[in-house]
């Protein structure tokens, strides 16, 4: 019997599991992905947002500001990238200027730090804005941060305390037996005094297993762009349009990585698992993009991607204990600033909602942070030559754009959260992100995963189940 | 710190080619930095026949041109490492690079010689519209899956583009039993040499689409589908001719890219060519530091790429004896229109031999044209060319003494038979 089963490693998912694993409780983690923070958590604007946007007195409010603050402990704590490079909304015209002002008093009601530059104080924070920009709120403490890592080394550091961690499992059924619930996957049967569904996109689905439900999760896509690191400067802070009914509108910004986001659209779709992209779409994101940043360059371009928010149709964050299921807790339509606002949820659904039905007794050998990893490219070349001739894997190079070395790729392997496809790799290590997406590495890559797992190269995945890269071998004779 | 007279950055067959010439010129204090762990870089991937008609008069396989050249290097001894990669290039000419025997180690050249070549254009870098699954490659991580590691990238292919890369490999997956559906050109014509046009896809029956691109790639695991249109004159897909293709592989072959990044780090400017801008001894802006094979603009033959490469080594060595005059002024040399670059994009006639060589790509591929070229205004040698194409490289040689003074502008255009 487990105490606590959460359904679903995605941001939220793998920050409750981090904040129960301070007590003594056997927790559960089911991820129906082959990795953690797979889909929405993977595929976002990667920003702290500081919460100055969220309405007052709403849950996104309350934990995207409580969020923030944790920020740069929590990424200490878990060796993750942060950037506290604050973030500009940016209005380029005069219609827009008396919107700063609402956006300005919003912030100080949600106690965020912010105020409101002048046309001239903007081009001296931002070279290349448009120079037609009427002036910007700014808030020092927002920021950006690395959503792979983020995610992921906070469900390793749940592993390293005990937490269990299931990828590749289907929730099919969750059923109330007496005092404690029987979840059914397509693997099998599992007990728990508590669930947690923190199913990202399938919440909704989730929660109706238990009882009906008046809400529903509905999928919003949203494309972008990834542009080469080149020559740092463009953008030093997020910048943001004027926000619309739509949304926080098209942002640029520099990643932790030192690549420049810029995206994302905003339009609900009927399809939770439909990520293609459009060309009209990402040609308006890049038309608003410019609005901001005329000179940004597209040529640079290496990738494009689209991301799907969890919306929820109560326009809030739902995080409460289902009305007649005490111990089985929602924690749903998670949709921006729901990033930022994770390590804040996971503290309160596990004191305040969990700690409601289950005693939270600590545990003595609880650690509060992961094993930091080495980054060759932080060290000094005497550091480095050390770690060398220490461990000559650190002298290899496998991804020669986004420099990471076979002795990163091991290390990352070797932790408690696996490392099962070539896209699990890509997001704790870097390998194949930058602008050959791999052409060169993606063999080598491929045949890693095969020694470590004792595999065929065919069964290596690049991401989902049925995502071989390799079809077939030649020559089979010759083996 | 370690010195050395002349560091060159890749081992594949331009890196190989400027040692020789610049040992054989006197270099003998040199050093190849290979990323890989055999010399010979991408020849060594592409097992067909072709190479070596020019160089070596004969017709050789990748691995074979590239043993021809190895044999060059030891044959003299010249020091190489592996599986080496280089990290920074100090304008100082400080080179660090690091592998696990040695570590991180830094060297103080007197001259360095760039050969790290070309990366291919990605599905990232055209935004493929649609889904992102398994299964979309790019020609040359499909090559290198198949000839050097014996995988078979895929059973039903499809391929977008018509470089060549993308040609050889139709005719090397069809051999492998894939079944190659067709090729999609979003360009009214083809951007392979013909000779891969005529061997690799018509031998086969494999169909080519001209002015066609992939408009959605479908498949939320592994491709399955991909869906291709005919694109106007301004390359939009026109609707209403669509046509779909079950497939598990799209393969790319869009183009080539000079990996350039050490030395745009160094804040050395440009070309067209989207590799450094050189002189007429490929060096760059930074006395001492030369470009030469596919980094500095991409090639259609090795063998051109050897000649480069020799000769750029042959530089350095001058260099390095001091015979290579300080530039103090030098004349510019632009792509003008229907030209795509033009190397080298300066030029000083005070240390240029007899001849000055321009090396370029037309834009489109034209008839009854003239390539053109303008000195400070005035229009100094028309040259007519029957048929032009981008996908072959053109290299002219003008005598030296057409030009007057050595300073200005020389522009290079492709003109109508009219103008």
């Amino acid at each position: 019997m487990e105490d606590v089963l959460i359904i679903g490693a995605g941001a939220v998912g793998c920050f409750i599991a981090r904040s129960l694993s301070r007590y003594e409780l056997q927790v559960l983690v089911l991820e129906k992905e082959n990795d953690v923070g797979d889909v929405t958590s993977m595929a976002n604007s990667a920003i702290a947002h500081s919460g100055y946007d969220p309405e007052p007195g709403t849950n996104k409010a309350k934990f995207n500001v409580l969020g923030n603050k944790m920020m740069p402990e929590v990424c200490q704590k878990l060796d993750v990238s942060f950037g506290k490079i604050g973030t500009l909304t940016v209005a380029v015209d005069d219609d827009q200027v008396p919107l700063l002002a609402d956006l300005l008093v919003r912030a100080h009601q949600n106690g965020v730090e912010a105020k409101i530059l002048t046309p001239e104080e903007v081009k001296a924070l931002e070279p290349h804005i448009n120079p037609a920009v009427k002036g910007a709120l700014l808030c020092p403490t927002g920021g950006i941060v690395d959503p792979f890592t983020f995610t992921s080394r906070a469900m390793e550091n749940a592993c390293d305390n005990g937490v269990k961690l299931h990828l590749a499992e289907t929730v099919l059924s969750v059923a109330k037996e007496g005092d404690h619930y029987t979840v059914k996957t397509d693997r099998g049967s599992y007990e728990a005094k508590v669930v947690v569904n923190a199913a990202g996109l399938h919440a909704d689905e989730i929660a109706a297993m238990i009882e009906p439900v008046s809400w529903k999760i509905l999928p919003r896509k949203g494309e972008y762009f990834v542009l080469n690191h080149f020559a740092p400067g463009l953008v030093n802070h997020v910048l943001f349009p004027l926000p619309s009914a739509k949304g926080k509108g098209v942002l640029v910004t520099q990643t932790t990585s030192g690549n420049y986001l810029v995206g994302p659209s905003s339009e609900f779709i009927g399809d939770k698992g439909d990520l293609a992209t459009d060309v009209p779409t990402l040609e308006s994101v890049k038309a608003q993009a410019q609005s901001l940043i005329p000179s940004l360059p597209f040529g640079e371009q290496i990738r494009v991607f689209s991301g799907i928010r969890a919306t929820p149709s109560t326009h809030d964050f739902i995080i409460e204990a289902s009305p007649r299921n005490p111990d089985f807790i929602n924690v749903a339509g998670i949709e921006s600033p729901g990033l930022v606002s994770s390590p804040a949820i996971g503290e309160y659904v596990v004191k305040d909602l969990i700690g409601a039905v289950l005693p939270l007794i600590a545990k003595a050998s609880y650690k509060k942070a992961i094993k930091k990893y080495i980054r060759p490219l932080s060290l000094s070349l005497l550091e480095r030559n050390a770690l060398i001739q220490a461990n000559p894997d650190y002298g290899e190079m496998v991804c020669d754009c986004e420099k990471v070395t076979l002795g990163e790729i091991k290390e990352a392997l070797s932790r408690s959260v696996p490392c099962l496809t070539v896209k699990a790799l890509k997001k704790r290590t870097r390998v194949g992100f930058g602008k050959c997406q791999g052409g060169f590495c993606q063999p080598k890559v491929v045949r890693l995963l095969a020694d470590y797992y004792h595999i065929s190269p065919l069964e290596v995945l690049y991401d989902k189940s049925g995502s071989a890269i390799i079809l077939d071998e030649i020559k089979k004779e010759a083996k | 710190m370690e010195t050395k007279d002349l560091l060159i950055i890749g081992g594949g067959s331009a890196g190989m080619a400027a040692a020789v010439g610049a040992y054989d010129r006197g270099v003998k204090d040199l050093l190849i930095l290979e990323k890989g762990p055999f010399l010979g870089g991408i020849l060594n991937q592409c097992i067909h026949n072709g190479f070596g008609l020019t160089e070596f008069k004969e017709e050789l396989t990748g691995p074979e041109f590239a043993q021809r050249l190895i044999t060059q290097i030891l044959d003299r001894k010249i020091p190489y490492q592996l599986d080496t990669y280089v990290i920074s290039i100090s304008k100082e000419k400080v080179v660090t690079y690091m592998n696990g025997t040695d570590g991180v180690v830094e060297v103080q050249a007197k001259a360095i010689i760039m050969a790290a070549g070309c990366y291919e254009r990605n599905a990232g870098a055209i935004g493929i519209p649609g889904d992102r699954p398994a299964g979309i490659l790019t020609a040359g991580q499909a090559q290198l899956f198949l000839n050097e590691y014996g995988y078979l990238v895929g059973h039903r292919v499809f391929i977008l583009g018509s470089g060549d890369i993308g040609l050889i490999m139709a005719r090397r997956l069809t051999l492998e039993g894939a079944k190659v559906l067709g090729v999609a050109e979003i360009c009214p014509w083809s951007n392979g040499l013909n000779r891969n046009m005529v061997q690799c896809l018509y031998d086969y029956d494999i169909p080519l689409f001209l002015s066609h691109t992939v408009t959605k790639v479908i498949g939320r695991s592994r491709l399955e589908k991909v869906i291709i249109a005919k694109v106007d004159e301004k390359k939009n897909p026109i609707p209403g001719t669509e046509q779909e293709f079950d497939v598990d592989t799209l393969i790319l072959s869009v183009g080539l890219v000079p990996n350039n990044d050490l030395l745009d780090n160094l804040g050395i400017p440009t070309s067209r060519s989207r590799g450094a801008l050189v002189n007429e001894h490929y060096e760059t802006s930074v006395e001492g530091i030369f470009s030469c094979g596919n980094v500095l603009h991409v090639h259609d033959l090795v063998d051109n790429v050897v000649e480069e490469a020799r000769q750029a080594g042959e530089a350095a060595a001058l260099y390095l004896k001091g015979q290579l005059p300080i530039h103090k002024e030098s004349i510019a040399v632009l792509p003008g229109s229907g030209i795509g670059y033009v190397v080298p994009g300066k030029i000083d006639l005070a240390d240029c031999g007899d001849d000055l060589i321009f090396k370029f790509r037309v834009r489109q591929p034209s008839r009854n044209v003239f390539i053109q070229y303008e000195f400070n205004g005035i229009i100094i040698k028309k040259i007519f060319k029957p048929i032009i194409i981008p996908s072959e490289m053109e290299i002219e040689k003008l005598p030296k003494n057409i030009l007057n003074s050595n300073q200005g502008t020389i522009t290079v255009s492709l003109v109508d038979k009219e103008a």
